[in-house]
């Protein structure tokens, strides 16, 4: 693998994923910050990444045992049945089948959640433990990402370098706007890492199994044009006719 | 502790299933051409083509099902 290929395989996908669950994570570090004061907020966001660079630590050696077929084709399935699950849901909601997310909504929520408790000789403490929740599973959800589209072709270095990246960017954008990041278009962000993460899933999945791609690498951009004209084809389908939408006004 | 473990691992698990019908069909699908290529001695390119199709239409049927679940309620 040289060029191009680290960047689209590993750097690439684990920004824009890193990106959708880092806003997410934001948004409550951010209500905790807001209404708990700023102390909880990042007493819980450095816990949480201790907790998330423990994982690391802790499982890197343990996959550096495992043999790099039988390692391509867990993390391939895995890949699969993650990547399956943003694209279904992303195609849903392109569709208009399910309601879009919103960080002023989640905000909100979050805000009226902590505001509740906020006489409550606990409200640091819930506070702090609201803001390690947020980063320990949205980070979760990024150390998986960073460990499959990194481990399977040694470009681990990439994947962190794109996680890193999107870290970056959140909270730079976060610390100048001081408010949800609710333009970035998660949506469409989910949707292609969706279709990124379910392609590279049977594409590695294959390889654990031996299977001898036609034309290498670039089966890769195959196995997505196949998943993207699916997905696009089901949006168009499934989204409610002109007709339908005049008849729900009427 | 106990409901928190199992928080944590409902989470853990909750990353990779969300409809759970779409998840299981994945996982057996994944598993039966794994077992048809290792041990019944099938080209694993074919292997690898019935996986790409098969998931094709394993993400098809549960956008239908839920479009059709929705439409009901």
């Amino acid at each position: 693998m040289t060029g191009l290929t680290p960047l689209l395989s590993a750097l690439l996908p684990s920004f824009l994923a890193s990106l959708v669950e880092m806003v997410e994570a934001f948004t409550i570090v951010l209500a905790v910050g807001l209404t708990q004061g700023w102390r909880p907020a990042l007493a819980g966001t450095v816990l949480g990444l201790i907790a998330l660079g423990v994982l690391v630590l802790v499982l890197a050696p343990v996959l550096d045992l495992v043999p790099l077929e039988l390692l391509q084709f867990i993390i391939g399935a895995l890949l699969i049945l993650f990547g399956l699950r943003w694209l279904r849901k992303a195609i849903l909601r392109a569709a208009g089948h399910l309601p879009l997310r919103d960080e002023r909504i989640a905000f909100a929520k979050e805000t009226d959640a902590l505001r509740r408790h906020a006489h409550s000789q606990r409200a640091s403490y819930l506070a702090g433990l609201a803001a390690f929740n947020a980063v320990l599973l949205e980070g979760l959800e990024v150390v998986f990402i960073v460990l499959a589209v990194g481990l399977g072709h040694g470009l681990i270095a990439y994947a962190s370098l794109g996680a890193a990246a999107a870290f970056v960017v959140v909270l730079i954008i976060g610390i100048a706007v001081h408010r949800p990041l609710a333009k970035v278009p998660e949506n469409g962000l989910k949707f292609v890492v969706g279709l990124m993460l379910t392609s590279f899933g049977v594409f590695w999945t294959g390889e654990g199994l031996g299977v001898d791609w036609p034309g290498a690498d670039l089966s890769l951009l195959g196995i997505l044009l196949v998943f993207a004209a699916v997905s696009i084809g089901a949006v168009v389908y499934l989204r409610p006719s002109r007709k339908a939408q005049l008849r729900v006004v009427k | 502790m106990k409901p928190k473990l199992r928080a944590a691992l409902d989470e853990i698990l909750g990353l990779f299933v969300d409809d759970g019908s779409l998840a299981s069909f994945a996982a057996v699908l994944i598993l039966l051409i794994a077992g048809a290529v290792k041990i019944l001695d099938i080209p694993p390119l074919w292997g690898g083509l019935a996986l790409l199709v098969g998931l094709v239409a394993i993400l098809i049927e549960s956008l239908a099902r839920a479009t059709r679940t929705g439409k009901k309620r």
